[in-house]
């Protein structure tokens, strides 16, 4: 090839490369991007119920359940402005617990409990999730609830 | 030909300007709906002494910080030593809401590093950080003469944090600074 | 005291920093022999300094000395010894200590290993990496001083992260940091060949070596931090796509490209100003990587408490080094005039795909990683990117690569017959084919997925390929011929790796059996032809932690294969509970079985995984680590090194060499 054709092919390989890498990237993120909702956004309907998202928020105290010797465990996860029902069957994360912040990956059901395919809690004492942080600052009733 | 080495500056400048964004908009810099409202009806016992009680009340209608704080959170201990300046030399009494804790290990720190705060309310449970909206510790709080909040900080306090936000905000309320 | 020492050392270092970040780079400019002679007696001192801080921060942890802060954030005086050294590199700041001690040491190894370099191009060179010394010698003293004092003294420390109280932790964040920094290598002598000007290809020749170093710290690097989360988050994976590994990912995936394109520009003397481009690429990714883990920008499990100030200070030096470089780039890399063109069908076309591909790889990762602070802020919310994601899209890009590395190994340099390289590999490629097939009876139960086979074939292919010369001339008893130079065999080591891990990601992301069960004492669950009996929990005491231990047997047909102890631990200072699960290794498959929480009535949370191959995942990192220090090695280099001492400098040297 001469050098000006090599050159062409050049820019025309990393033009294609990045053109599919895009096309590539905007099909999957349409796939797999998942969207955070806070409980107050699901209780106005913000949420869609047909495809999954992750919920944020706290464990409501006394709210953790399960029937004896059953994998399934149920808990309410609250902004302090709403709460809403969750049933995840598996293994918790080590620091999942009351008043602990929390997130899950999951479906919202027609009834408006979740069902979580997997729970994450926070990685330390310290700080919260930001996101989880965030939907509880922003669901937070004015002055005292 | 030349123009396409600058092809990388030009994509470079504008990544940059995103991460730029992005730490403006960091989650704890977010304004509290608490701010310039009313702060939240509470009573706790105290830390030292159960049988008095921390309250609205309590702050006297003075300009008045709320600290929450826990001997099992670092950050608390971060800014403990600045909080021990502060209850010397800002005029602003400092009151604590020990957050989630057990009162014998929380008293046993208050000893060991020195106690900034003119009184603790004791809140094992939790509920009373909840009213103040507390998701983290530690936080702070600044209250103005009215009762309302006048700022909120996550995240421990320091010297630059304090000389920017809170100096200002307390110079107004209170008229001077240190606040008489 | 002591401490204040410490602190006093890194000022110090800091101002040997400045003299070599300034001077030796006017003098080559100016040509003023004494300050280009300056460059080496600062890099040392600079060591000897940072060494000494190092030092004395790890003497305080030695010592219990909680009046320093970071100490008692991290430490504690039940912490076992070895922890406390660990301890170190535990938080941000001690771990910013030793990335700098790292990069004085690779400053001071390029300082002792370029006499055979033009005087004035190895100044430029060290001046380059003193500038990246200043940068994050001003970040820890004005942000994250590791010697900050608290005072009063903490009575007992904080301890340090039980996650992070772990072998394979220990050395995991040295190896990173030495293939994360050493990039800085290849960045400064591109940017030092951006500063000379007119730019020869002896440029690429010196560059090789170090990247090659470099990078194969890196690989072991990850393969550690993957291999240490595999057994200790208790998650049971070996790969999460979270923010963290990506931002390890990234500059490797970039350096790997690297190394190839620099074989072009060393070879032929083309692709120049592509490689350049690529070394302050594989840099920049390594400190937006520090920068991600460090600013809370983005979410992890791995990041360290995170500080906008801190953020801020980083991207400053990320916009002023990678923004000045790619200054220079923009003004001198036009300069650059290729040598030469290349032939549609050799070396030099393969190495371009492989570029392409993994330059596009690079990019897919990197818009998966901040696609949610993009969403972010532009108001759209808070979102996340999860892992299927980045098994689609990077699969895509790395399918072609393994096709064609195999012909791309065998493709003459400066072009050659197409119909010659097919021929030459057919039987290759037939043998990968059947063999594919073969392994896919055997270690599938019913196909569900047409991509497994694929990647079964794609991953034989490649170790097969790999090895086919020296095979081929065992077959033929070519005695007569030249020996394999070593950096041909770590080029068949290396891929002979990416073709073992091609192999063991497929296998094992297809055929891994997951379950949570619920189990009392007696219970049995019978996973992929194994029987796990749950045995009960009893209680158990470590040197700084409670447990509860599980008793799991596991048989095989009746006749017992092992007995697992997977612990719930709470360690007794920071009270935090953390999984401790258990493993039975085995090249052909793993078992893991991790101890969730009390369910109630003697029962158990289990979760039970069987995971075939997934030693070959680790195997292959391995292998690609040993070919680079083969490559790394090769007498090639030194022999450049004892010639190029000889020859004048700034005079253009024939290669003669064939491939």
């Amino acid at each position: 090839m001469t050098p000006r054709r090599q050159r062409m092919a050049l820019i025309a390989a990393v033009v294609a490369g990045v053109a599919v890498s895009v096309a590539l990237a905007l099909v999957a993120f349409r796939e797999n991007v998942l969207l955070f909702f806070s409980p107050t956004e699901v209780v106005a309907g913000e949420a869609p119920t047909e495809r999954g998202f992750r919920l944020g928020g706290m464990v409501a105290e006394g709210s953790v359940s399960r029937e004896e010797g059953s994998l399934t465990v149920e808990f309410v996860v609250t902004d302090f402005a709403n709460s809403i029902p969750v049933s995840y069957t598996g293994l918790l994360p080590d620091l999942f617990g009351e008043g602990q912040g929390v997130v899950a990956r999951g479906q919202l059901n027609t009834d408006g409990s979740f069902d979580a395919e997997e729970v994450l809690a926070k990685h330390d004492e310290n700080y919260m999730p930001p996101e989880v942080a965030e939907a509880l600052e922003r669901a937070h009733p004015e002055g005292s609830p | 030909m030349m123009w396409r080495y600058a092809i990388p500056i030009v994509m470079f400048v504008g990544l940059g300007a995103l991460f730029l964004n992005g730490l403006d908009r960091d989650t704890r810099t977010i304004v509290s709906p608490f701010l310039g409202k009313p702060a939240p009806e509470f009573a706790l016992p105290q830390l030292e002494d159960p049988e008095a009680t921390l309250s609205n009340a309590t702050f006297g209608g003075r300009t008045s910080l709320l600290n929450i704080w826990a001997t099992w959170c670092p950050g608390c201990r971060d800014e403990h030593p600045f909080l021990n300046e502060l209850s010397e030399s800002s005029g602003v009494p400092i009151y604590g809401l020990n957050w989630k804790d057990d009162r014998a290990v929380a008293l046993t720190w208050l000893d060991t590093l020195g106690n900034p705060y003119t009184a603790s309310g004791y809140d094992p449970v939790g509920d009373v950080g909840i009213d103040w909206g507390a998701y983290a510790a530690p936080e702070t709080f600044l209250i103005g003469r009215n009762g309302t909040v006048l700022y909120k900080h996550i995240a421990p306090l320091t010297p630059a944090v304090w000389e920017t936000e809170f100096v200002p905000r307390i110079t107004e309320d209170c008229g001077s600074y240190p606040c008489k | 005291m002591i401490p204040e020492l410490g602190q006093f050392a890194l000022v110090l270092a800091l101002g040997l920093a400045l003299i070599q970040a300034s001077l030796p780079l006017i003098g080559a400019a100016q040509g003023r022999d004494e300050w280009i002679a300056l460059a080496r007696p600062m890099a040392a001192g600079q060591f000897v300094f940072v060494a000494a801080a190092f030092l004395i921060l790890t003497h305080a942890f030695t010592i219990d000395d909680f009046s320093v802060r970071y100490v008692a954030m991290h430490s504690n005086t039940a912490l076992p010894f070895a922890y406390k050294v660990a301890a170190v590199w535990g938080g941000h700041e001690g771990s910013l200590l030793l990335w700098m001690l790292i990069l004085a040491g690779w400053t001071l190894a390029v300082a002792a290993a370029s006499r055979s370099l033009p005087e004035a191009y190895a100044a430029r060179v060290i001046g380059v990496l003193g500038i990246v010394s200043v940068g994050i010698l001003s970040f820890m003293l004005l942000t994250s001083n590791p010697f900050d004092r608290l005072l009063p003294a903490a009575v007992d420390g904080n301890d340090l992260n039980p996650l992070l109280q772990d072998p394979a932790f220990a050395i995991h964040p040295p190896m990173l940091y030495l293939g994360y920094v050493g990039f800085s290598v290849p960045f400064a002598f591109a940017v030092a060949a951006l500063l000379t000007g007119s730019l020869d290809k002896r440029w690429a020749r010196w560059t090789r070596p170090w990247t090659l170093g470099a990078w194969l710290f890196q690989t072991l690097g990850i393969a550690l931090g993957s291999w240490w989360a595999y057994y200790e988050l208790g998650w049971g994976g070996w790969w999460f796509w979270d923010p963290v590994e990506n931002a390890s990912f990234m500059p490797w995936l970039a350096g790997t490209a690297l190394i190839h394109s620099l074989a072009v520009t060393d070879r032929r003397g083309i692709f120049k100003s592509w490689t350049i481009l690529l070394a302050i690429l594989a840099f920049s990714l390594s400190l937006l990587g520090t920068f991600i883990v460090r600013s809370g920008l983005l979410t992890s499990v791995h990041a360290f408490a995170s500080d906008p100030e801190r953020g801020l200070f980083i991207l400053m030096l990320l916009m002023l080094i990678t923004g000045g470089a790619l200054v220079l780039y923009a003004m001198r890399a036009g300069r650059m005039e290729a040598e030469g063109g290349f032939k549609l069908v050799s070396r030099e076309a393969f190495l371009l795909l492989n570029n392409i591909l993994l330059v596009v790889a690079t990019g897919l990762v990197l818009v998966g990683t901040l696609y949610p602070m993009v969403l972010d802020a532009a108001g759209y919310g808070t979102v996340s990117v999860g892992p299927p994601y980045f098994n689609t899209t990077f699969s895509i890009p790395m399918l072609p690569l393994v096709l064609l590395l195999g012909l791309g190994m065998h493709a003459s340099w400066l072009g050659m017959r197409g119909e010659t390289l097919v021929r030459k590999l057919v039987p290759a490629a037939i043998i990968a084919v059947l063999g594919g097939i073969v392994l896919t009876v055997v270690v599938s139960r019913g196909l569900d997925n047409v991509l497994t086979p694929i990647g079964i074939i794609a991953g034989l292919w490649v170790v097969i390929a790999s090895f086919w010369d020296p095979i081929m001339r065992l077959v033929r008893r070519e005695s007569r011929t030249v020996p394999l130079s070593r950096a041909q065999w770590g080029m068949i080591v290396a891929h002979a790796g990416v073709g073992l891990f091609v192999l063991g990601v497929t296998v094992t992301s297809a055929f891994t059996i997951e379950s949570d069960q619920a189990m009392a004492p007696g219970d049995s669950a019978s996973i992929a032809g194994f029987d796990f009996e749950f045995r009960g929990v009893r209680e158990v005491e470590g040197p700084n932690y409670d447990a509860y231990e599980a008793e799991v047997a596991v048989r095989r047909n009746g006749s017992p294969v092992t007995l697992l102890a997977p612990q719930k631990r709470v360690y007794r200072v920071q009270r935090n509970p953390m999984t401790e699960a258990a493993i039975d290794p085995a090249l052909r498959r793993d078992l893991f079985v991790a101890l969730g929480e009390p369910l109630g009535g003697n029962a158990w949370s289990v979760r039970i995984q069987y995971r075939p191959m997934l030693r070959f995942v680790w195997l292959g990192a391995l292998l690609m680590a040993l070919g680079g220090l083969l490559a790394a090695t090769d007498r090639r280099y030194r022999a450049e090194q004892r010639q190029a001492a000889e020859v004048t400098p700034g005079r253009l040297v024939g290669n003669t060499e064939t491939a």
